[in-house]
């Protein structure tokens, strides 16, 4: 069984030894050209005039190209065709690619492109979520509204409202390999490139409309990123497509790497959003009725902005029935970096909105947030384990009308608690803070459950090619691509479980368009659930093909032919998989098939909002404990407490490490990193000199992350589930923990009276040092 | 142009280099180690670590001429032959590592570390590693990974 161990990842030898090859380190031919953009330097206006002849006059400089200089399409967006390569004209944001620099070298193309001389003439340029309010500018027209129930009504009549609202920052990837591609032209006029991108059809697609070319003429080849998290699903388009038309114009390969400053400045980010909320609930902290406003800025251009908001609301949920539910969303267009993809895609924001009210709620009350978030959750399915739910009961509906029929998280938070201690450690935190007038502790317990599949429902497909060679090894593709998330090691689990083989036997082999087309991105955490899929199917029809030329070979039945141990058994006959490959080679029998998948149950009318677009649900519950300072708001995490669900787990080492990793990262999205632009629309946090990511010393003192052993209720890939991005809302309980100490800054502590409680802390994201002091003068006033 | 004399991983090494050229650059352009990465460029991420003289150096931040005469390690130079040092053993044993952009750089950072203190704390692991970023572990596998190695390499040393 190769399936369910915990294997290393496929190149983890090649990783510690520093052989592992990114797009940087492929070694390029001899004449390659490096590439760099000259930058726009204001947020918004028309460029008066360009001169570039000191930039042409640069040491080293081969060539400067300008939009009119461009072969054909002048377009590097993922969806509507709005986000020229090079400026034309207009611009739209501090940071746009006005022209592109055709250097020797890489340091010369990045002096070369300081050299030109621009002048604009400058508009007033949108910025912020009330400048894009105020100026009534905007993606899709107007809002989109959800609903369910008559929630007006029903808050009018609640017993008790709370009301508010929640900034939530951007959050910039630091995927800690920069963008980059390499362009080698070929014979007649084709094009092959490397590129570090989650998605390379895309990539294939935008070069070879760039080029004028049909999309056989480019081959895009991608074997790893240093690192993704949504940021290289559509920004890698750009560094591409101006690889390609370089190398066109010069005849030569052309790379392109963006610098870190660069990258963070041209770039998108997660969205930033602001959420207002007015929640009705009776004494108990049962919520009757939410209304949710989501203002989302989403940059100059629309890239995925559509679906990331889509994900905003339909995440409003959470892990809680909403008997009556209004969910508005305001799509906001500023000039700023066009926001995109992100670990979670606007499901963390969604999830930030009520988990924030259900904090609220249980600070109205007194109580303890964990109690409210109990009594809120979706009821458990009725064969459910560890269910609290006595009576058999329908599944409950999301807003947007999927039943809940895989609720895992009634018996995960009762067994979080109890490994946790929680009970016993928030008394001691209550202990602490009436003891301790400076350094006030928190604690918080959050659930996060996250629909799996793309919500656009085509994309929920995917291929492979799965080859098997005479001398029994096994050549494996698929359209997933490899970021560091194991997603290749796992698929190669799979085929090496097909055949019955050891994992010595798979090759894997980097992603690449014309071994399989028309792949989506890697993505919505969809990689081993698609890819997983579309490669079993592929060793099977091989496995079928050999079984029933082995059976007639043997005279016995195709059923009787097992795979298994390095050996196929054909009746009371043993052969090493090898020599069964040859006697099926030399019997004519083709050993190489195409897979392909494509997600079932599925249907969404995105207009309406309403359907079934996750095929499943993720789920996972974090307790975190902190402390801050009341004088100077610094804080840290002591201890999290993290129990996952992943179903049966395809490679627990690997899954436990996306749990990790996502926490960590989910935890400083809404703690340290936060984004900052000046009143004209210029990052200034463009490096990690500015921009605090966690590093080593973050991490919590104490960590238990453990995986809840259940599985998938669904036919996935052997019932396991998909794992990239729902770790990352595990962070939102680091964010609860500091409302929560923030709270006991303020009055007695939450097990005391109704009504005696201090003001809400009412704290934004990310909770910085500063944020978290302002609250705390807030709470002490 | 510049001649430029040095060792790294044990072998001698003459390059020529501009003036102006980090060492970064000179040995992913010029000599094809391509182990140490850019990051960031300014030296916060420490994905281009080398260690120079038992130090750990940003790569990134020096440059190829004051390489003259030093003693250089990149992340090729830590394995002997096909023998993986007992922390590239446990890097992979742990998970310590996911996309494997920042790996070369903390394991170049870390073996310095336990050469100069073959017995660290937890807390003194992490403030070592304070100037090595990682985006996608969490850092948890990379400490025990390093706690390992270390209780390993006392035991057999």
């Amino acid at each position: 069984m190769s399936v369910g161990q915990a294997t290393a990842h496929d190149a983890a030898r090649l990783h510690v030894t520093g052989q592992a090859r990114y797009v940087d380190d492929i070694p390029a031919p001899k004449g390659t050209l490096s590439l760099a953009f000259g930058l726009c330097e204001i947020a918004r206006g028309r460029i008066a005039a360009m001169d570039i002849a000191a930039v042409r006059a640069a040491p080293g400089v081969v060539a400067v190209l300008v939009a009119g200089d461009l072969p054909a399409a002048n377009d590097v967006s993922p969806s509507v065709h709005d986000e020229p390569l090079l400026a034309e004209g207009e611009v739209f944001y501090l940071g746009q690619p006005l022209f592109l620099v055709v250097a020797e070298t890489h340091l010369a193309a990045r002096k070369a492109a300081r050299l030109g001389v621009v002048s604009y003439e400058e508009l007033p340029a949108i910025l912020t979520i009330d400048d894009a309010l105020a100026a009534d500018s905007r993606f899709e027209g107007g809002a989109v509204i959800w609903q369910q129930g008559d929630a007006s009504s029903a808050l009018a009549g609640a017993p008790r409202q709370v009301q508010g609202q929640i900034e939530i920052g951007g959050q910039e990837h630091f995927y800690l390999e920069g963008q980059a591609a390499l362009a080698l032209p070929q014979e007649g006029g084709d094009m092959v490139v490397h590129s570090s991108t989650q998605h390379p059809t895309e990539i294939q697609h935008k070069v070879a409309e760039a080029l004028a070319l049909p999309m056989h003429a480019v081959r895009v080849e991608t074997r790893r990123m240093g690192g993704g998290f949504g940021g290289k699903e559509s920004q890698g388009n750009a560094l591409a497509v101006a690889c390609a038309v370089a190398a066109r114009a010069t005849g030569r390969p052309c790379k392109m790497r963006y610098d870190r400053d660069d990258d963070m400045v041209i770039t998108g980010k997660r969205h930033d959003f602001r959420i207002a909320y007015r929640a009705g609930f009776d004494d108990e902290g049962r919520v009757l009725a939410v209304d949710f406003t989501q203002y989302a800025r989403c940059g100059w251009a629309q890239d995925l902005s559509l679906p990331v908001c889509d994900r905003a609301m339909l995440h409003a949920d959470n892990a809680y029935y909403l008997p009556a539910v209004r969910i508005e969303s305001h799509r906001l267009k500023t000039h700023t970096q066009s926001a995109t993809a992100f670990r979670g895609f606007g499901g963390p924001q969604g999830m930030v909105g009520i988990e924030r009210v259900m904090d609220h709620i249980a600070h109205a009350l007194g109580k303890d947030p964990v109690d409210v978030r109990r009594l809120n959750f979706y009821a458990a399915p009725a064969d459910g384990a560890g269910m609290r739910i006595s009576d058999k009961v329908k599944p409950q509906e999301t807003p947007y009308g999927q039943p809940v029929e895989d609720f895992e998280l009634h018996g995960m938070v009762e067994a979080l608690l109890a490994s946790s201690d929680y009970a016993p450690r928030r008394a001691a935190i209550a202990e602490w803070n009436a003891a301790n007038p400076i350094l006030k502790k928190g604690i918080a317990l959050t659930p996060v459950k996250f629909g799996i599949s793309f919500t656009l429902t085509h994309l929920n497909q995917a291929g492979a090619l799965v080859h098997v060679y005479q001398d029994g090894s096994i050549h494996m593709n698929h359209g997933g691509t490899e970021m560091g998330q194991g997603l290749f090691q796992k698929v190669a689990q799979v085929a090496a479980q097909a055949f019955g083989v050891g994992l010595e036997a798979v090759k894997i082999t980097a992603t690449d368009t014309a071994k399989v087309p028309n792949t989506s991105a890697t993505a919505a955490s969809s990689g081993s659930d698609l890819n997983g899929m579309a490669v079993k199917a592929a060793c099977e029809t091989i496995r079928d093909r050999m079984a029933e030329h082995l059976a007639e070979l043997h005279q016995t039945k195709p059923e009787e032919v097992e795979f298994e141990g390095g050996e196929v058994r054909i009746g009371s006959t043993k052969l090493p998989f090898a020599e069964a490959a040859q006697e099926c080679y030399q019997g004519r029998v083709s050993l190489s098939a195409t897979g392909f998948y494509k997600t079932p149950k599925i249907t969404w009318d995105r207009v309406k909002g309403r359907g079934r677009p996750f095929f499943y649900f993720a789920y996972g519950a974090a307790v975190t404990e902190v402390v801050i300072d009341t004088l100077t708001g610094e804080n840290r995490i002591l201890r999290a407490d993290i129990l996952h669900d992943a179903g049966a787990s395809l490679n627990p080492a690997l899954d436990i490490g996306q749990v990790e990793g996502g926490y960590v990262q989910g935890a400083g999205w809404l703690t340290t990193e936060e984004l900052v632009w000046d009143g004209k629309g210029r990052l200034r946090t463009h490096a990690p000199s500015t921009y605090k990511i966690p590093a080593c010393g973050d991490r919590p003192d104490v960590f238990n992350v453990a995986l809840w052993d259940a599985q998938n209720r669904e036919e996935t890939i052997y019932r396991s589930k998909a794992v990239g991005e729902p770790p990352l809302m595990l962070g939102i309980s680091a964010l609860m923990a500091l409302s929560d100490a923030v709270a006991a800054c303020g009055g007695p502590s939450s097990s005391e009276a109704i009504g005696q409680q201090g003001p809400y802390p009412a704290l934004d994201a990310p909770a910085t040092a500063e944020r978290v002091f302002r609250a705390v003068q807030r709470v002490q006033a | 142009m510049i001649q430029v004399s040095t060792t790294i991983n044990g072998d001698e090494h003459q390059f020529v280099c501009d003036p102006r050229e980090t060492l970064l650059d000179v040995l992913r352009d010029r000599l094809g180690l391509t182990g140490a990465k850019e990051g960031c460029g300014t030296g916060d991420c420490g994905a281009c670590t080398v260690e120079i003289g038992g130090r750990p150096v940003c790569s990134c931040l020096m440059l190829g001429a004051e390489a003259e005469g030093k003693e250089i390690t990149t992340v090729e130079g830590i394995a002997d032959g096909e023998d993986l040092h007992p922390l590239q053993v446990n890097f992979i044993k742990h998970a310590a590592l996911q996309c494997g952009i920042c790996t070369p750089g903390i394991l170049v950072a870390t073996k310095a570390l336990l050469e100069e203190n073959p017995n660290p704390t937890e807390t003194e692991v992490r403030y070592w590693l304070a100037g090595n970023l990682c985006r996608c572990t969490g850092y948890d596998k990379i400490i025990r990974a390093v706690m390992e190695t270390a209780a390993e390499m006392r035991e057999n040393a």
